[in-house]
């Protein structure tokens, strides 16, 4: 349904995107990771038409960005990170003109207007300006407008970022109802948010795609176990990370005050040997647990990687 | 379709924002008060004490050049200015704050997207002009004489020319930046280019500026037409727009 090919864009000397290849199958949701300036907001205004490639092949619904630009615009909706609307108009006026522009009927608008106010929790603000919403009205709008056509593909920049929690909640579980109905492409940072709703995972750092898989899969191959331990001082803390960092089991260490971090390799000799080296080191523990490995740590260990090549 | 769609829109929001009522009120207030500065200036100089034996006799009494010269002069500076404020901000703006990539991922072509604010802005002088003309007639015709209707029109039409040329090219200074900031400076430096080089001998015959002198001659029934100021001023309008359309259908947003 998304299809990209070594996508470049640069703005002079930055290269925003570096041969990014991107793939989204149809009714995946998808999650687009990447840290800030990673080139995500640049793939999305490519990808809805706003902004051109310096190189590369770009298709959504199978429409050909370089092509056919217009016919677009009627299969995608588009959320950006700061919608930004008509001060002047209500939600209800804006949801009209937007349903005017894509041709739907009188009867068609008023009630979808309605039920996309109803979904987006705007139902008793829907004759208020907008220019008295606060962030997260506006992004709450700015979703139902993304979706006032029933579009193929919906195209969301960090759809969440502006909404409390309970606003976020309420979004990411509709996000996941589009799951098989339409296809989603959902930029974030926030990790817990894509792990939740995403069935596939893209991570982006310095425009180009470090990886791309079913977010599972992602997990089961780059998930490295890790040991997470509060001991009682920071010093001791610091001295026995330095004790771990030269074991052959160890794949990472980080120092936070007095919890330590242990990414491992060997998971069954870690188990074996890090209370022992406690012991040894006379480390006090207050906490000791083998933890389920996150995207974000995943992420992390991606991206780091990326930073050190 | 969605032309007329994106025209009620950009109507909707003049009228919303009070720019509709502003401008009307402007040149209204400049269509009433032309007739009546020209007739009572005179006697207001005449009134002024201590005036030196024998100048009040040499002043003029009004005429109805007068009040056409005034309504001609206060139209062309007060309105050529409002045309550039109000269509400064208009692509610009909405790039600025985003509101055009928030519309332009729906079908709104480019091109409808600026013809429809250009539309808007014309429909709104034409309007405004068309009051504030109907109160310069009506106070003409109580202080001075009634002003020949066909001519009148002429006048006013060539007016309104000379707007929607100022109206084409701020909005192609518009749609060339970014921010509001940017599109007012470029604005107002094509307004002293262009009024400077209309200010020139000779060559300011054929510049819009010209239109309120013919338009003035064919009130007065002393016709000094200027067909090439015209058809100049419709050439920069149309280029105006082709450039802002053609710039604007490749700028990323």
């Amino acid at each position: 349904m998304i299809q990209v090919e070594n996508l470049h864009k640069h703005y002079g000397p930055v290269h925003a995107l570096d041969g990014l290849n991107l793939t989204v199958e149809p009714g995946t949701v998808f999650g687009f990771l990447g840290p800030n300036g990673a080139g995500k907001t640049t793939t999305l205004r490519i990808l809805t038409g706003l902004a051109r490639p310096t190189s590369g092949r770009a298709s959504v619904a199978g429409i050909d960005l370089a092509s056919d630009g217009r016919t677009l615009s009627r299969r995608i909706g588009f959320l950006p990170e700061e919608p930004a609307f008509y001060s002047w108009m209500t939600p209800r006026e804006f949801l009209d003109y937007l349903g005017r522009l894509h041709g739907l009927p009188s009867l068609e608008r008023a009630a979808r207007t309605k039920e996309l106010l109803a979904l987006v929790n705007l139902d008793e603000a829907g004759k208020r300006r907008i220019g008295g919403f606060s962030h997260g009205m506006r992004q709450r709008l700015g979703l139902a407008a993304a979706l006032v056509h029933n579009p193929e593909v919906l195209l969301l920049d960090e759809p969440v970022s502006a909404l409390d929690p309970s606003g976020r909640k309420e979004v990411l579980e509709f996000i996941e109802t589009l799951g098989g109905k339409c296809t989603v492409l959902m930029s974030s940072h926030i990790l817990e948010d894509v792990e939740r709703v995403c069935s596939v995972v893209g991570i982006i750092a310095r425009g180009r795609m470090l990886v791309q898989s079913p977010r599972q899969a992602l997990m089961d191959r780059y998930a490295q176990p890790i040991f997470e331990a509060e001991v009682t001082e920071a010093a001791s803390a610091r001295r026995w990370a330095e004790m771990i960092r030269i074991q052959p089991w160890a794949a990472g260490v980080v120092v936070d005050g007095e919890v330590v971090r242990v990414t491992v390799k060997d998971i069954a000799q870690a188990r074996r040997e890090m209370l022992a080296s406690a012991v040894a080191q006379e480390v006090l523990l207050r906490r000791f647990e083998e933890t389920r490995p996150s995207l974000e740590d995943v992420f992390l260990q991606l991206v780091n990687k990326e930073a050190v090549q | 379709m969605n032309f007329f769609i994106q025209l009620r829109k950009e109507l909707t929001e003049l009228g919303r924002t009070r720019k509709f009522l502003i401008v009307a009120a402007v040149l209204v207030v400049f269509g009433l008060t032309s007739p009546l500065i020209a007739r009572f200036t005179p006697d207001l100089l005449k009134s002024i004490p201590n005036m030196p034996a024998g100048l009040a006799g040499i002043i003029p009494a009004a005429t109805l050049a007068d009040a056409v010269g005034q309504y001609v002069k206060n139209m062309g500076q007060f309105g050529v200015l409002l045309a550039l404020l109000l269509t400064m901000g208009s692509v610009a703006q909405e790039k600025e704050r985003g509101t055009a990539s928030m519309i332009l991922t729906h079908p709104v072509s480019r091109l409808n997207f600026l013809l429809a604010k250009f539309t808007a802005l014309g429909i709104m002088f034409a309007v405004t002009t068309a009051v504030a003309a109907l109160c310069c007639w009506y106070y003409t015709l109580l202080l001075f004489e009634a002003l020949p209707l066909g001519p009148y029109l002429a006048l006013n039409g060539l007016i309104l020319v000379v707007f929607l040329v100022y109206i084409s090219v701020t909005l192609l200074c518009s749609t060339l930046v970014r921010t509001q900031g940017a599109a007012a400076g470029l604005a107002f430096a094509a307004l002293v280019v262009v009024a400077g080089i209309g200010s020139l001998p000779r060559i300011g015959d054929y510049f819009p500026g010209r239109l309120f002198g013919w338009g003035a001659s064919l009130v007065l029934g002393t016709s000094d037409p200027a067909w090439l100021a015209l058809g100049i001023s419709a050439g920069i309008i149309l280029a105006a727009l082709a450039a802002a359309g053609l710039i604007f259908a490749r700028q990323e947003i």
